[in-house]
């Protein structure tokens, strides 16, 4: 005889066909939360088991990348920075940058990648790209080793902005699970989605003020730039870190963002849910 | 009490259209116009499921049985919640586990301790739920020295033992199993049924879904028979698995696969036939009880040299094994077989099975190590069926008579006027025969 285990009793389930306006079921993912942290272990123990290279070439990405910004953008051409030095300009921006698009690009792929488990076990959708993106966080923390190192050798001040930082992370999470839901979801249905995405991503860097200010815009077009939500991300980093004036405007833009697109895509996967397996 | 699992009136359409399981934006936007412009035809839809209805009590063990693209799976994918229904509801009153196939959910980069907590995860249990029930998955999956290794290093047969392991120690209150079963070699497909037929009697509500139906039969008192997407029986299981297997297995009692290379079998040995004859050599489905049975397996033996032995498994339709007989023909016992094909009889005496559904699996085997190439479950089936003549060994015995056989024995009954039976010699017949 097998014993039992407690098991915490739960309201009945109904199955039905999918309707127009799902139902978010949140009380649901609070229930699977430790399948979150699973898959979130997952990744990051899959990753990064192979070898501590590994953990090397993730450090080097983002400091390769501000070397060459700082040849070509620093030293030739000469973008302004009210003084700071150009590579550790570079770095605060590309920091943030570079988890968003990270994120973005392996959690799009993620519920094609995960078909096996889609078609064959329930949980809520959501947490795979969630969990996917939140396991980028390693490689941002890896990163900041890079930061911290400039900060000390460019001797920045450490000061009560320095707070904002962790606020403007969590936006940052927010907004890049919702990216990376809604994109994912898509690439179920439409597989050029997943050729799509590096595309725009490579655009995003340019049309977001990573390796310049944004108030290099003129201020006519700054609307436009204050559109795109991750302006008031990178920029809140930078000022932060630099001791810029804190860009409210644009930051509270990203807030009201981020919190649209995480409901977009739970509404999105709620409601393709019962279709993915049909179609992954 | 409220039933465990309710269906009402479910169903699933699927498009053909879509069975290119994606398409382009482009194609989107083409079929998007076309509709506008044109009317919105679509005839090739087709019905997985129509019109499903059934409930189940909690503590109810169910099998559902179908051929392949009944829509059994379809019905547990919605009952599972990994799909929704077209029309219809479903209501599930109590935790859900489900196990449609063994191992999803493994990752082979991580060990065996990490993977148990992982699936256990998928499968809806809690970490501290999983520890307590650790050592006893290990333990039943007999991987003990194994279980900090990567489970790409894992043999196909540990890492099956593993995955149906954590599985079988789900707390779900409703279990819903597809064919878990198909997995495995034979002395584990065994420990598997005994662990399934241990959660069947823990009072868990099962659902269990398979194409074996020695298995169905073996745990489920209940069977639900889809046919094209509908429910064609529902009831006792030994009802409907009769009735299902006289629909399946037809009147020829054969089975045969006329493409070697799909046969069921390996590089060495492929199955091609198996048939029931009866006394007159006619292929025949319905066996008198008196009449002796001829089973006939065919195979072909792609690679020469090895010293193959055919055999036959005999169930009734409870699922228990009546015999199991090996090739006994003294020319090719112990002989290594050239290739070719090869045709193996075996006779059952009349007066020797009992009434009732007998399903034949057919099996090809080389010894030393023990190695099987072919073992294919439900080969073939038939009916015995005894008559009230009074030469049967049911004699002019009236009512339904149990046991696995029926053979007819030889009865020797005297009266002795005084009541002193031990002053008596033996039954002259009975000395004779045992000498």
């Amino acid at each position: 005889m097998i014993p039992f285990a407690a098991v915490e009793p739960r309201a009945a389930v109904v199955v039905r066909p999918p309707g127009r306006w799902p139902e978010l079921a949140l009380t649901e993912l609070w229930a699977y939360r430790e399948l979150f942290w699973f898959l979130v272990w997952r990744d990051v123990k899959v990753r990064y088991r192979q070898t501590l290279l590994g953990v090397t070439w993730v450090a080097l990405q983002p400091l390769m990348t501000m070397a060459v910004f700082a040849v070509v953008l620093g030293r030739l051409v000469g973008v302004p920075t009210d003084g700071i030095p150009y590579p550790l300009f570079a770095y605060t921006g590309l920091l943030p940058w570079l988890f968003f698009s990270s994120a973005v690009s392996t959690g799009a792929l993620c519920l094609v990648g995960h078909s096996d488990l889609i078609t064959k076990v329930y949980f809520p959708r959501i947490l795979l790209p969630a969990a996917t993106v939140a396991a980028r966080l390693v490689d941002f923390a890896v990163g900041s080793l890079g930061l911290f190192a400039l900060l000390m050798i460019y001797r920045v001040p450490v000061t009560t902005e320095f707070a904002i930082i962790p606020v403007a992370l969590f936006v940052e999470l927010v907004m890049a699970i919702g990216v990376a839901a809604l994109f994912s979801s898509l690439n179920v249905r439409y597989r050029d989605v997943g050729f799509v995405v590096p595309v725009l991503l490579q655009l995003g860097m340019f049309v977001t003020p990573v390796v310049y200010r944004w108030t290099l815009v003129p201020p006519r077009w700054r609307w436009l730039i204050m559109a795109n939500p991750m302006t008031g991300i990178v920029e809140t980093y930078r000022s932060a870190l630099l001791g810029y004036e804190l860009p409210w405007k644009p930051f509270g833009v990203s807030v009201v963002i981020a919190v649209a697109v995480l409901l977009a895509a739970l509404f999105e996967i709620r409601r393709s849910e019962g279709a993915l397996a049909d179609i992954v | 009490m409220n039933p465990a699992v309710v269906a009402e009136h479910v169903g699933k359409r699927h498009f053909l259209g879509v069975r290119v399981p994606y398409r382009t934006l482009r194609d989107s936007i083409a079929s998007a116009l076309r509709n506008r412009a044109g009317s919105r035809e679509r005839s090739d839809a087709i019905w997985a499921l129509k019109d499903v209805s059934f409930s189940v009590a909690p503590g109810e063990v169910v099998g559902i049985i179908g051929r392949n693209g009944a829509g059994k799976s379809t019905l547990l994918k919605i009952l599972s919640r990994i799909t929704r229904p077209t029309v219809g509801e479903v209501r599930l009153n109590g935790s859900v586990g489900s196990l449609l196939e063994v191992g999803s959910g493994f990752h082979h980069e991580l060990t065996g301790r990490e993977n148990i907590y992982l699936n256990g995860a998928f499968l809806g249990m809690r970490a501290r739920d999983i520890a307590g029930r650790f050592d006893e998955i290990v333990a039943f999956a007999g991987v003990e020295r194994f279980i900090d290794t990567p489970v790409k290093h894992y043999s196909s047969g540990m890492y099956l033992r593993l995955a149906f392991s954590v599985a079988a120690h789900l707390d779900a209150e409703i279990l819903l199993m597809d064919e878990v079963l198909a997995v495995g070699d034979l002395t584990f497909q065994r420990k598997c049924l005994g662990k399934m037929e241990e959660i069947g009697r823990s009072g868990r509500t099962v659902l269990f879904v398979s194409h074996n139906v020695n298995a169905v039969s073996g745990l489920c008192s209940r069977t639900i028979l889809i046919k094209e997407g509908t429910i064609a029986a529902d009831g006792p299981s030994p009802e409907v698995i009769s009735a299902y297997l006289r629909e399946e297995h037809g009147p020829g009692a054969t089975r045969e696969w006329p493409s070697v290379s799909e046969a069921p079998g390996d590089h060495i040995v492929r199955l091609t036939a198996v048939r029931v004859r009866d006394a007159k050599n006619q292929i025949a489905s319905v066996m008198d009880i008196r009449k002796p049975v001829c089973v006939e397996i065919e195979f072909e033996v792609l690679e020469g040299g090895h010293v193959l032995v055919p055999n036959l498994q005999f169930y009734n339709q409870d699922g228990t094994c009546v015999f199991m007989s090996a090739e006994v023909d003294g020319g090719w016992r112990r002989r290594p077989r050239p290739p070719g094909r090869y045709s193996a009889a075996a006779t059952i005496p009349g007066n020797f099975l009992a009434e009732g559904t007998l399903i034949v699996g057919a099996g090809i085997n080389t010894m030393d190590p023990l190695t099987v190439h072919v073992h294919e479950r439900d080969a073939v089936a038939f009916q015995v069926h005894d008559s009230f003549a009074g030469d049967t060994a049911r004699g002019d015995y009236g009512g339904p008579m149990p046991g696995v056989v029926r053979p007819a024995l030889q009865w020797e009954t005297r009266l002795t006027p005084d009541g002193n039976t031990a002053t008596l010699p033996p039954a002259a017949s009975f000395a004779s025969s045992i000498r």
